[in-house]
């Protein structure tokens, strides 16, 4: 049997329409970062009389490059940015895996509102206790350091770690670990096997935790804000307050602070979204 | 497990295992958020000494025509930024969930381009906007002429009126991948048979969406809900980037955040007070956990979780 005309229309329709708004969309999406990276190649002038032209070989400059290149300290906020969110990254892994392994595996008298304890943390921005964290820094020296931004987006992370590191713990079969015991392995040994079982939930955990962190004004403005400890976002920040006419240079550093983070996503972006659509977050 | 009996000392290795989490985030959040909420009853004095004033520092930021008339406008600013993001923001993000779930060979594609604003730091993205929409570049104009909306066009960041909308609109583009991404882990999760069965009795894509996908997704439009809620007392640093800690023109784009900014390290002629920007930090800590409360009494009690 042929399909009739209608059915056909209808599929189409079916089909047609969704494409059309997702394509749509994703050229809302797109299109505010292309016309920053095409412009930030073209001359003064060509980003003013053509701006929705890609670069030509009339119009190609890295003029803005070269002044980015030969002013800013953006080597240094890069270096400190990374250094920051990895340190927080591998230890809020870290200590939240052991605290996840604590909840998900052991019986214990507690267990149910020390996890609720530590579940609070997602539901309340660290930022309202900014008074209190700028005092204990002042007090603990750590103001204008690394380690004091570190030590904030550890504990910031924490929560949401733990809770979903919780949920991955949890589905792993009971019979490997006793199997384990049986063999005499000690309990810190089992928690060292069970360690890279639970990779699939780290994509989850960077978009929730670590791209907070790298993406962070608040804490770098309060707590580390000297020219030594800046952040790439902080940085960015302060540096293009400065440079509002140079065109050029603005389009350059805004493509130099996105390059990383684009890079790292299309890099991971697979991998993150199979494990937050893998029931690490529900 | 051992099985253990009454009285038997508690398990070393578990609070080996606790214990750094417990110990980093009770020093670094907990602890600072309490003593935050204290400050918040007291004064502080030229030699910095602290002096228990009781509930004045509230009193002042409710009636003092220094700090009131500031923070009404900021909290009344904050709901409509909520607001904002609730409409529009997590009704895209359903619709294109919705969208990317039905399938089909373009989705991964179409899935990391959507998400790939939210992964950029918001500093980069309210200076792109902030290019976008000037009108010396005009692009946004050029733009809008092409579809005929060149009138449309006027300097939507620099009006008192228009400032907050548009600042709200920017960061509504940013995270629309977060509400998108959740609705779609929820809907892909949601069983073949359920839907098939659906579409077997003759229901429309439309109807099967509204009958049957989203009632099975509600608990995820509530964890939407209240994480654009708590995120929306986050919003500091899109509207510093784009108007600075005055959000201006004429405070119209100021929030509890930038309020809270100020207040605790001054501006050009105030100088910061610590202890009124614990107060104000208090009050958002209040305004958040009535949020989070309403939402585990009222919604999540009453919507079920199905188990699929």
């Amino acid at each position: 049997m042929r399909p009739t005309p209608a059915y056909r229309l209808q599929q189409f329709l079916g089909k047609g329409i969704p494409i059309t708004i997702l394509t749509t969309y994703s050229l809302i999406a797109l299109f505010p970062i292309v016309m920053i990276l095409m412009n930030s190649f073209k001359a003064k002038q060509a980003i003013f009389g053509a701006p929705f032209q890609f670069p030509t070989s009339e119009t190609f400059s890295l003029i803005g490059y070269e002044t980015v290149a030969q002013r800013s300290t953006f080597p240094t906020y890069f270096l400190n940015s990374c250094i920051v969110t990895f340190t927080a990254l591998i230890l809020a892994l870290f200590i939240g895996a052991m605290a996840a392994f604590a909840l998900a595996e052991y019986d214990f008298r507690g267990n149910a509102l020390v996890a609720l304890y530590l579940a609070i943390g997602i539901m309340i921005p660290i930022r309202l206790g900014t008074v209190g964290i700028l005092r204990l820094m002042v007090s603990l020296k750590l103001v204008n350091t690394l380690t004091g931004l570190i030590l904030i987006y550890v504990a910031q992370s924490l929560p949401l770690t733990i809770f979903i590191l919780t949920q991955f713990m949890r589905q792993i079969p009971k019979d490997l670990k006793d199997a384990m015991r049986i063999d005499g392995a000690s309990e810190y040994r089992i928690f060292g096997m069970i360690l890279p079982l639970v990779r699939p939930a780290i994509g989850a955990i960077a978009i929730f935790t670590m791209i907070p962190i790298w993406n962070d004004l608040w804490f770098p403005l309060i707590l580390a804000p000297s020219a030594k400890t800046a952040t790439v976002t902080l940085g960015v920040q302060q540096f293009l307050g400065q440079w509002v006419s140079d065109w050029n240079a603005v389009l350059s550093s805004l493509t130099l602070a996105m390059i990383p983070i684009l890079i790292m996503y299309l890099l991971f972006s697979g991998q993150m979204i199979r494990s937050i659509t893998a029931g690490a977050v529900k | 497990m051992q099985p253990s009996k009454r009285r038997s000392p508690f398990p070393v290795h578990i609070l080996v295992f606790l214990a750094p989490a417990v110990l980093l985030y009770t020093l670094f959040m907990v602890i600072p958020l309490l003593n935050s909420l204290r400050l918040s009853f007291f004064e502080i004095g030229s030699e910095n000494e602290l002096s228990f004033s009781g509930l004045q520092n509230y009193i002042k930021l409710f009636t003092d025509s220094n700090f009131a008339p500031f923070f009404w406008r900021a909290l009344k600013n904050n709901f409509v930024f909520f607001a904002v993001h609730m409409l529009v923001q997590n009704s895209i993000g359903l619709l294109l969930a919705a969208l990317l779930a039905e399938g089909g060979r373009m989705r991964n594609f179409f899935r990391t381009i959507l998400f790939m604003p939210t992964v950029l730091s918001v500093v980069i993205i309210g200076f792109i906007w902030q290019l976008i929409l000037n009108p010396l570049w005009g692009v946004a104009e050029g733009m809008l002429k092409a579809v005929g909306l060149g009138d449309w066009f006027g300097p939507w960041l620099g009006k008192p009126e228009s400032a907050l909308i548009t600042v709200a609109l920017i960061s509504v583009w940013q995270f629309v991948g977060i509400p998108m991404i959740l609705f779609y882990a929820a809907l892909i999760a949601i069983p073949d048979d359920l839907t098939e069965a659906a579409r077997v009795d003759g229901a429309t894509g439309w109807s099967t969406f509204w009958r049957v996908k989203f009632p099975l997704i509600l608990p995820t439009v509530g964890i939407v809900a209240v994480l654009t809620f708590v995120g929306n007392f986050n919003a500091f640093d899109l509207i510093y980037t784009m108007k600075g800690a005055n959000a201006g023109p004429d405070f119209s784009a100021d929030i509890m955040g930038t309020l809270f900014y100020r207040t605790f390290f001054g501006q050009q002629l105030q100088l910061g007070n610590p202890t009124m920007g614990a107060t104000v930090a208090a009050m958002m800590f209040l305004v958040i956990l009535t949020g989070v409360l309403l939402y585990m009494f009222l919604w999540a009690r009453r919507v079920q979780t199905y188990e699929m």
